[in-house]
């Protein structure tokens, strides 16, 4: 029985990674890769990005710079605004979000299927920004889970591509035990 | 001071209800007793030469420290004569109500709603008096000077 190591069907764009390779995929001659699966899932994962755009105020204009050819998120994977939270799976929560308007956050956050992801985006949705009144939610993590944070008056495209990305590595690093998160952690007092 | 058609009208019928009125470059003001707001509303919508068929605008001020404490300002507008009228009453905190006049114009329904959010005045007669920006829950009208800046609703909790 003799075993061929990197036969002549290999392509010379695998050639390289054989050396390096293990038995089984020298086996089978580069015609399979040997990984984890939830490496792959992770790598799918990362780069598909079904965004829900909650857009409540000026920030929207810069999310549309971001998203517009210009700066292009497709380039990362992210460029399918979905406007059902259950055929999206990262939250862009762009703008204020008010008292009034926290109930509907969470309710459509719990809509999405897992695994879900929360972008905030812009000093509003991190902190309240400079609303630090009345009827301002001082910051969306004080509601619903969020992985993302930029800051920003708008933020500028660079600044979300760069949060986009690290939103990227984060998920590469996950693992499956990570999921499900469940609903969004509220206190019961709030009754949202 | 070159009182304007409509401020003469107003003093002619409602000699007891009128506090005091300024004219200042065709900028008619009347300040009147909350009692008669809703009367004077009908009147002035309709005399045949007044007709003030179109209220643009309700709102209220808080003068914190003076007596009455807040003012209830209306804004009229009348289509058919090109003429605007400015009326105020003032309410103070202890009977801080005052007659709705949504039977007069419909469209002061939302906006006697939105003062009695954020200014707790209470419109006698009002349809449905509730508030309309805020949430059921809320407690205080925000807009009062009186109001804590820093303050955190019930419902909200500590942290937002």
């Amino acid at each position: 029985m003799g075993i061929e190591y990197g036969g002549s069907g290999v392509s010379p764009g695998f050639a390289p990674r054989l050396q390096n390779a293990s038995d089984e995929e020298r086996l089978l001659e580069g015609g399979v890769v040997v990984t984890r699966l939830e490496a792959v899932v992770n790598w799918a994962r990362k780069y598909s990005f079904f965004q829900y755009p909650f857009v409540t105020a000026c920030c929207g204009m810069e999310f549309m710079s971001v998203a517009g050819p210009k700066y292009d998120l497709d380039r990362f994977g992210a460029a399918l605004p979905r406007f059902s939270p259950r055929q999206a799976d990262l939250l862009m929560v762009v703008g204020t979000i008010s008292h009034k308007q926290a109930p509907i956050l969470v309710k459509v956050y719990n809509q999405m299927t897992e695994p879900k992801w929360v972008f905030a985006f812009g000093a509003c949705a991190v902190s309240g920004g400079f609303y630090d009144n009345y009827s301002t939610v001082q910051g969306i993590d004080t509601l619903v889970p969020v992985d993302v944070y930029v800051p920003g008056c708008p933020p500028r495209p660079e600044m979300v591509i760069d949060g986009l990305i690290k939103l990227q590595q984060k998920v590469a690093k996950e693992k499956f035990s990570d999921w499900p998160r469940g609903a969004a952690p509220v206190t019961p007092a709030c009754k949202l | 001071m070159d009182a304007s058609v409509t401020l003469k009208k107003l003093a002619e019928r409602f000699p007891g209800s009128i506090v005091e009125t300024h004219s200042f470059r065709g900028d008619d003001t009347a300040i009147v007793k909350k009692e008669d707001i809703a009367a004077i509303c009908t009147f002035l919508r309709d005399d045949e030469a007044l007709h003030y068929n179109f209220m643009m605008d309700l709102t209220a001020v808080d003068y914190l420290g003076r007596e009455p404490r807040f003012e209830v300002v209306y804004h009229l507008y009348s289509l058919k004569y090109n003429r605007r009228v400015r009326i105020k009453a003032g309410v103070s905190e202890s009977d801080c109500t005052i007659d709705s006049i949504v039977s007069v114009w419909p469209s002061a329904d939302w906006f006697e709603r939105e003062v009695y959010d954020m200014y707790g005045v209470v419109f006698n007669g009002h349809p449905e008096l509730r508030r309309i920006l805020l949430y059921e829950g809320f407690e205080g009208h925000p807009l009062r000077k009186d109001y804590p800046l820093k303050k955190r609703q019930p419902l909200i909790g500590p942290i937002n």
